[in-house]
């Protein structure tokens, strides 16, 4: 369907968010703001230890404080979770054994802090230390402990793959380089912190969470799962988010935790986490070593690639298997490489469990390809432009060897717009003293066409109602964490009825009320749930349109919709009937009318059963992006800045120009953050980075004009033609950058973050070579 | 007042001027205004990002000026004149800033957005006409995870720029 484009809220057209009156003016309502009278304070005790046996806890104390209404542990929750159903392997409340330092082991719920506080110190635990592992060097060492039992040698999963014949491609080569790159632990720092607020339903002895989740419908499983009780005795609402970038992909242990406090306590419990605990919980990009190895030919074509990434996982398995996965998947769909040669190893460690960020495993190993691309091309004394379009999909629709249909390909013309646009051809090479251009390509999946939890239903599932009022109420269970994808439902369904947007009404993400939704994760809620809202507002709208043909007694094929009115087609404009009285000829006979859209993912979109693991990195369509950026490098502190950054993305279409720019600049921006400053960092297991100072996210200061080019390649599958567009843009800053800092200082740096004392002792030990080389030549002289 | 510890603590009623309107509320020597201002007064716009003087999203101003609720005594401001997000909009009228942030998508998420909107405000009511680095300086201490600042230095300009006509 083509959208009119002309009309104030429909597609194509930059539209303010939905929500934005409420965000702006102090009315939103995020978890923490929800006040329930009388709500007991939920707190957590935490393990000292990384590694530890529970020998014993005795609550006992605890239990007997006055204003203690409910002290739990891991003998309440018998039953694991995790994201992934092969790989459930969390208690909510550790059980025998702790794996990090700060893995919950019992939790209370009291009348007030101090309380809650003075309980926790009640409580006795008694511990057996066990080694613990930090790097995957030490959990991978011959006769490390097991960190659990199913996995004596600490590797969650290996992944070894191939695809055409790297060997050949390799041999065939004019030049092979490998180089090894390491990539910091970074974490999503979503401005809100983790809340949860459970309250007691008497009427189903079950519970309702409002909670801080991407997922509702996930959270809304794992409650009950763990909590034993039945599916319909749990209620999630997700109100108002303060974002998410992955961290709120999964149910997470607080969750579950404020579910079991409220049903034993039979009451309303606030489980606040502060900062600290909300970088305990993380779910962050893991600490990755990659090798990875190129075979050019001297035209710059690309002979074969071969990658080896070792990721330090954390404690639990959490996303664990797909992120390991998706450090190869998206080695496709990019170029065109006859042989890719992919092996993986995700490694248990005694740190907080990672899991899904913003471009969820692809991230670190994109950087290194392109990293090690450009310095290939230099070594050829080819442009970077140009080896890159020399290594472009050949034609479209193409598929890729894992299996990955690419029927819309816009990223040739992102190549062409962001050089022009940033004045490459003029300025690369030729840059002030102390600054430089860098340039890379990056791409990312329109959602998994695969949902993790196997049940058949379709993909997405969207209702319609329209009542007395001609309102229409738009009931999704897709979480808008702040991407505004209500407000992307809304454009939809408002497009595809022709009428105004204040018309469409929301409601979103609560468990009791809107359709199952998977959730807000790998930029699927675009492209299934797009789908979906159009499906209905189709099928609504053939109801109106014959409701309308009975009233103006003419054919339904010769009804035309517009503005509201409901005309025959070359009939007096003047006669037409309005949309309220359209709405009452269709309800008279059966009242309120709903109606529903679904949309499922062909199967020819879901991988090949016969490639291991093609299910991740199956998706209906990617998203393409190219970027340059300028960037400067003080000589004496070694301090990176990045002023300006131009990056062309290819979203299919825009369905809202507005949005679209503001998802790419934060794409951008976080990779920015993980290119310069971002690191977790522990001692022995004690994290060192648990607050917003010491974790560096870039303030204003530090942070670039980002200018976004808008490339449209109308994908025949995507909701009038869209695909992602807040994660295919993040991985190019990296590489970008680091290209942008050697033609700036002269220094390559292939460790991230480009951190100033990184990047100062690179520029002492190029400045120490220069001066023994000029030494050598005085001697000779 | 005894706490658990057994720790007296002072408490007593205090006179607080928030939004034109007068409160009198009960609290302890110790009390934060940001928890005066969103379990007391219910004024829940005031957001707690952090866990202490990290993010911003607490900005308030207190007459006139930005200041960190979650870093500030309710004693301190007794009897001065306390702006939080909830006091800028007019009879349902968004101000300028507030209404820059909404068109130009200077709120994605949202929730650095009341902090953010707070120290625009008070950056424009002492500097109508900000530079780039006028606002990057009154803005450096507000965090925002979801826009890289782009689209929320040009919601300041906006509102500079409407203000200005």
């Amino acid at each position: 369907m083509k959208p009119r484009m002309t009309r104030p809220g429909g597609i194509g057209i930059r539209t303010p968010l939905i929500d934005g009156f409420d965000k702006v003016t102090g009315r939103a309502r995020y978890t923490a703001d929800i006040v329930v009278p009388g709500a007991l304070v939920g707190r957590i005790l935490r393990s000292p230890h990384p590694h530890a046996l529970i020998v014993s806890i005795d609550t006992a104390a605890a239990r007997a404080l006055p204003g203690v209404h409910a002290v739990c542990t891991g003998d309440d929750t018998p039953v694991p979770f995790g994201v992934l159903p092969i790989a459930e392997n969390e208690y909510p409340l550790a059980r025998g054994k702790v794996r990090y330092r700060g893995d919950p082991v019992a939790a209370i719920a009291a009348v007030d802090e101090a309380t809650a506080e003075r309980a926790l110190s009640l409580i006795d635990v008694q511990y057996e230390v066990l080694p613990a592992y930090f790097t995957t060097k030490a959990a991978t060492k011959p006769g490390a402990v097991a960190i659990h039992d199913d996995k004596p040698n600490n590797v969650l999963r290996e992944v070894h793959a191939e695809f055409g014949d790297a060997a050949a491609g390799f041999a065939a080569a004019d030049l092979v380089r490998e180089k090894t790159f390491t990539f910091a632990e970074v974490n999503h720092a979503h401005l809100e912190p983790n809340a949860t607020l459970a309250e007691y339903d008497v009427e189903r002895d079950g519970v309702t969470l409002h909670t801080t989740t991407q997922v509702p419908y996930y959270v809304h499983l794992k409650v009950a799962a763990c909590l034993q009780i039945q599916q319909s005795q749990v209620r999630v609402v997700k109100p108002f988010l303060g974002g998410g970038f992955g961290a709120r992909t999964e149910c997470l242990h607080f969750e579950i935790i404020a579910a079991l406090l409220a049903h034993k306590a039979r009451g309303a419990v606030r489980l606040l986490q502060t900062r600290e605990e909300t970088f305990i919980a993380h779910r962050g990009r893991p600490w990755t070593l990659v090798k990875m190895k190129i075979g050019l030919m001297r035209d710059g074509r690309i002979t074969a690639l071969a990658l080896e990434a070792t990721q330090a996982g954390g404690a639990y398995a959490g996303y664990g298997i797909i992120t390991i996965l998706y450090t190869g998947a998206l080695m496709h769909g990019l170029y065109d490489i006859p042989a890719i040669k992919h092996d993986a190893w995700r490694v248990y460690t005694n740190t907080p469990p990672c899991g899904a960020q913003r471009g969820h495993g692809t991230v670190d190993t994109r950087a290194a390809f392109e990293a090690l691309l450009t310095d290939m091309a230099e070594e050829l004394g080819l442009d970077a432009f140009a080896v890159r379009q020399q290594n472009l999909l050949p034609q479209i629709p193409y598929r890729t060897m894992y299996a990955q249909q690419v029927l819309s390909y816009g990223l040739p013309e992102c190549l062409q717009k962001v050089k022009a646009a940033s004045g490459w051809d003029q300025r690369k090479g030729r840059m002030p003293k102390g600054r430089g251009l860098g340039l890379a390509c990056s791409h990312f999946v329109s959602g998994t066409s695969t949902p993790k939890h196997w049940t058949g239903e379709p993909h997405a599932t969207v209702q319609l109602r329209l009542d007395f009022d001609g309102g229409v109420t738009l009931f999704t269970g897709a979480a808008d964490i702040g991407q505004g994808s209500s407000t992307m439902a809304a454009q939809c369904a408002a497009e595809v009825l022709d009428v105004a947007l204040a018309r469409i009404r929301v409601i979103a993400a609560d468990s009791a009320v809107t359709p199952k939704d998977n959730g807000s994760y790998s930029s699927r809620v675009t492209f299934m749930v797009g789908r979906a809202t159009m499906a209905a507002a189709q099928e609504l709208k053939a109801l109106l349109v014959k409701a309308a043909a009975g009233r103006l007694k003419a054919d339904e094929a010769d009804i035309e919709v517009r503005d509201e009115v409901f005309a025959v087609r070359g009939g007096d404009a003047g006669a037409g009937l309005p949309w309220i009285e359209a709405v009452r000829a269709a309800m008279a006979d059966g009242g309120a009318v709903t109606v529903k859209g679904t949309y499922t993912c062909p199967i020819e979109f879901q991988g090949d059963k016969k490639i291991r693991g093609s299910a991740i990195g199956a998706t209906m369509g990617f998203c393409y992006a190219a970027q340059v950026v300028e960037a400067s490098v003080d000589e004496l502190t070694g301090k990176v800045t990045s002023h300006k950054v131009w990056v062309a993305v290819d979203v299919g279409r825009a369905l809202n120009p507005l949005a679209v720019e503001g998802q790419a600049q934060g794409g951008v921006w976080m990779g920015l953050g993980q290119a310069l400053s971002e690191a977790t960092e522990y001692d022995n297991g004690r994290m060192l980075h648990g607050n917003l100072l010491d974790y560096r996210v870039p303030t204003v200061v530090e942070s670039p004009d980002i200018e976004v080019i808008i490339v449209e390649s109308i994908d025949p599958n995507g909701p009038f033609g869209a695909k992602e567009a807040s994660e295919g843009m993040l991985a190019g800053i990296l590489p970008a950058l680091r290209e942008a800092v050697q033609e700036a200082a002269g220094v390559r740096c292939d460790s991230f973050p480009l951190s100033p004392d990184r990047i100062a002792e690179l520029l002492d030990a190029k400045g120490a070579a220069a001066a023994r080389a000029a030494r050598a030549v005085e001697k000779q002289l | 007042m005894e706490n658990p510890e057994g720790v007296v603590v002072g408490k007593r009623v205090l006179g607080l001027n928030v939004n034109g309107r007068a409160h009198e509320v009960a609290a302890a020597d110790g009390a934060l205004l940001i928890d005066v201002l969103r379990d007391t007064l219910q004024l829940t716009g005031t957001k707690r990002g952090c866990d202490g003087g990290e993010c911003g999203a607490c900005t308030v101003l207190v007459d006139g000026r930005p200041r960190l609720a979650c870093s500030t005594l309710a004693v301190q401001v007794e009897g001065r004149r306390i702006e939080t997000v909830e006091g800028l909009a007019r009879q349902g009228r968004l101000s300028a800033v507030q209404q820059a942030f909404h068109e130009q998508l200077g709120a994605q998420c949202g929730f650095c957005t009341p902090g953010m909107v707070m120290a625009a405000e008070g950056l424009l009511r002492a500097n109508p006409r900000p530079t780039v680095d006028d606002i990057k300086a009154a803005l450096a201490g507000n965090l925002c995870r979801c826009t890289g600042y782009v689209k929320v230095i040009e919601s300041v300009q906006a509102a500079a720029a409407r203000l200005a006509t």
